[in-house]
């Protein structure tokens, strides 16, 4: 063989190597929906599915049992919506800070603080949230608990946080020079050209930075389940500051007990593919809303 | 993100050498560390692989209760310092937990707070396994309250009115006039189990009840919170909580070892070990060295009542 051929043969398995890779990724993500879909399609076989998709009450344990999806549902919208109120604003603030306004030094320390910050491991963050921020909670409101849907909104703001800033950092950073420049050239000042030209142009990138952030806080399950109380209820008027059950912390608390093959295991399934079909469709709003960006710019 | 953003960069590279056709697409030596890579990855499986087998006959896992959790470490420790050679690794999650690894084989011996239920041994027999029930321990499951609260006993029917939700206010069992937080375990915990079938019976738990998915966290959030009420095994007592005694009449019952023993204390149960009837030589001695006197003194030093004399 010449050394022509043997570099080709290398290029060749080698091309083969990543081929298998970036196939392997696909064949286990149908593998998984496969089987998550075959065991939820288990359950509404023995349980009526608008029941399931209407039900208000979650009681595994008695006789018959009830699988309502909708305290579930609500812990789950309610814990994320109140993370997006906190880590938006703080979070896109402090992109605009670091992409426009801070020194060369004082960003390379805020870009790697916040890349220490997605390194937290979120049984450390839930350590936290039990332990310092259940009790402040409980006194600043005068509660009976203090573990509550606020709590986790709070630890998930913190681990979201991370992805929308450097998301929205990339997004601003790549707003073309020229237009600022002609922002400038036309008298507006520093805030005026962030306000009315950085941002709009920055606009898609910042919305899919949101909306990964999302995409991490709904699937969260080992810190929010530390800090929530796990009440499957609907919460009433004290919304926030109401224990609530999230999807991922009601499958995580069950697992454990219910045998294979039972209706309760059947019914977990089925709270997993909501979940699924909820981060699916957050990911796909990001992808449209990059693509977006893309052709915009 | 840093890799996000190298994964970008990487992207663009490979885009641009394929239009300009060029024949070094990879640098020269990365082909090389792929494999060295490959080789390492490689040698570190097979290397996995032969530890497996021949440290077999000396691993023993243990998983399951909570409640047994810090009884077994203690006991595994002691063993292991007799038998160096011994691997011994116990994890919780919970009887319910244990005893469906039983049967999936994916642990030598179950852990367990609760008699194993109907359902699971013929699960485990379907399987090809018949698991024998070993009584090491005996435990109570305390009620705990916070220190600062004036409340020091309750009848067994008081606490079943608090967790159905009857009672819903601290100044109706005598306490101060507040919110009452009701704190109970996760359904895969045997303590759980043993308090559902002990104190609630066929009356249901009310829906506002905070669920916590281990024993530490019912005592953390008891010890910071003046309202709440919860309920452990008798061993983890400590002084950030109080243990409330139960009320039998015109006396009150604490969970002490002797009580527990006597089963004066209506909340006590037994601790089990479960293991497969041709369970490996190892786990067949550890359950031998529990149930011998020196097992049984551990059991007594970890704050559990022993099921045999020492």
């Amino acid at each position: 063989m010449t050394n022509r051929q043997i570099r080709d043969f290398k290029e060749k398995s080698m091309k083969s190597l990543f081929f298998i890779g970036g196939v392997g990724t696909i064949f286990v993500l149908i593998l998984i929906c496969l089987f998550l879909f075959t065991e939820t399609l288990n359950f509404f076989k023995t349980y009526d599915f608008i029941e399931f998709v209407t039900g208000f009450e979650w009681k595994p344990g008695t006789n018959p049992a009830q699988y309502g999806l909708l305290p579930l549902l609500a812990g789950t919208l309610i814990v994320t919506g109140g993370a997006i109120i906190l880590a938006v604003p703080i979070g896109i603030l402090s992109a605009i800070y670091i992409a426009e306004s801070s020194g060369p030094k004082t960003a390379e320390i805020l870009k790697s603080s916040v890349e220490f910050l997605a390194g937290i491991p979120s049984v450390v963050l839930g350590f936290f949230g039990l332990i310092i921020l259940v009790p402040a909670i409980q006194s600043a409101f005068d509660l009976t608990t203090g573990q509550t849907a606020l709590t986790g909104s709070v630890i998930l703001a913190i681990m979201a946080l991370p992805t929308i800033i450097s998301i929205s950092e990339d997004a601003i950073s790549a707003v073309p020079a020229p237009l600022k420049q002609g922002s400038f050239a036309l008298g507006a000042n520093r805030w005026q050209t962030i306000y009315k030209v950085i941002i709009p142009a920055a606009f898609s990138g910042i919305s899919a930075a949101i909306i990964l952030g999302i995409g991490r806080a709904v699937g969260e399950t080992m810190a929010v389940m530390m800090v929530t109380g796990n009440m499957a209820i609907i919460p009433g008027s004290e919304l926030f500051l109401s224990s609530v059950r999230t999807i991922t912390a009601t499958i995580a608390l069950e697992m454990g007990e219910t045998a294979k093959g039972t209706e309760h295991y059947y019914a977990l399934f089925a709270v997993g593919a909501v979940l699924f079909i909820l981060t699916l469709g957050i990911n796909l709003v990001a992808d449209a809303v990059k693509k977006k960006q893309r052709a915009g710019v | 993100m840093k890799t996000i953003q190298n994964l970008k960069n990487i992207k663009t590279t490979f885009v641009k050498k394929e239009t300009t056709k060029s024949t070094k697409r990879f640098p020269a030596q990365l082909p090389a560390q792929l494999t060295a890579l490959f080789f390492i990855l490689l040698l570190a499986f097979s290397g996995a692989g032969c530890l497996g087998q021949d440290a077999d006959d000396k691993t023993l896992v243990l998983s399951g209760s909570t409640s047994v959790l810090p009884l077994a470490q203690s006991l595994s420790e002691s063993y292991m310092k007799n038998d160096t050679e011994a691997l011994i690794s116990v994890k919780g999650g919970g009887s319910g937990t244990g005893i469906a690894e039983l049967i999936d084989s994916s642990n030598d011996i179950a852990m367990s707070s609760r008699k194993i239920k109907d359902t699971e041994a013929s699960n485990a027999e379907s399987k090809g396994i018949k698991p024998i029930e070993y009584e090491i321990a005996k435990d109570g499951i305390a009620v705990i309250v916070n220190p600062a609260n004036p409340v020091n006993n309750l009848t067994l029917e008081q606490i079943q009115k608090i967790y159905s939700g009857e009672i819903k206010n601290w100044k109706e069992v005598g306490g101060e006039d507040a919110q009452i937080a009701v704190i109970a375990r996760d359904s895969a915990s045997g303590t759980q189990e043993f308090f559902t079938e002990a104190v609630m019976g066929d009356v249901s738990y009310r829906s506002d009840l905070i669920t916590q998915s281990a024993t530490g966290a019912v005592t953390q959030e008891v010890s910071r919170n003046t309202k709440a009420i919860g309920f452990i095994g008798a061993a983890y007592q400590g002084n950030s909580i109080k243990t409330v005694g139960i009320k039998i009449g015109e006396t009150t019952v604490m969970p002490t070892e002797e009580n527990i023993l006597s089963e004066t204390y209506p909340l006590s149960r037994g601790l089990y070990f479960y293991a497969d009837q041709d369970v490996k030589q190892i786990a067949d001695d550890f359950i031998t060295f529990v149930l011998s006197p020196e097992g049984q003194k551990i059991v007594r030093e970890t704050g559990y009542a022993p099921v045999k004399n020492t």
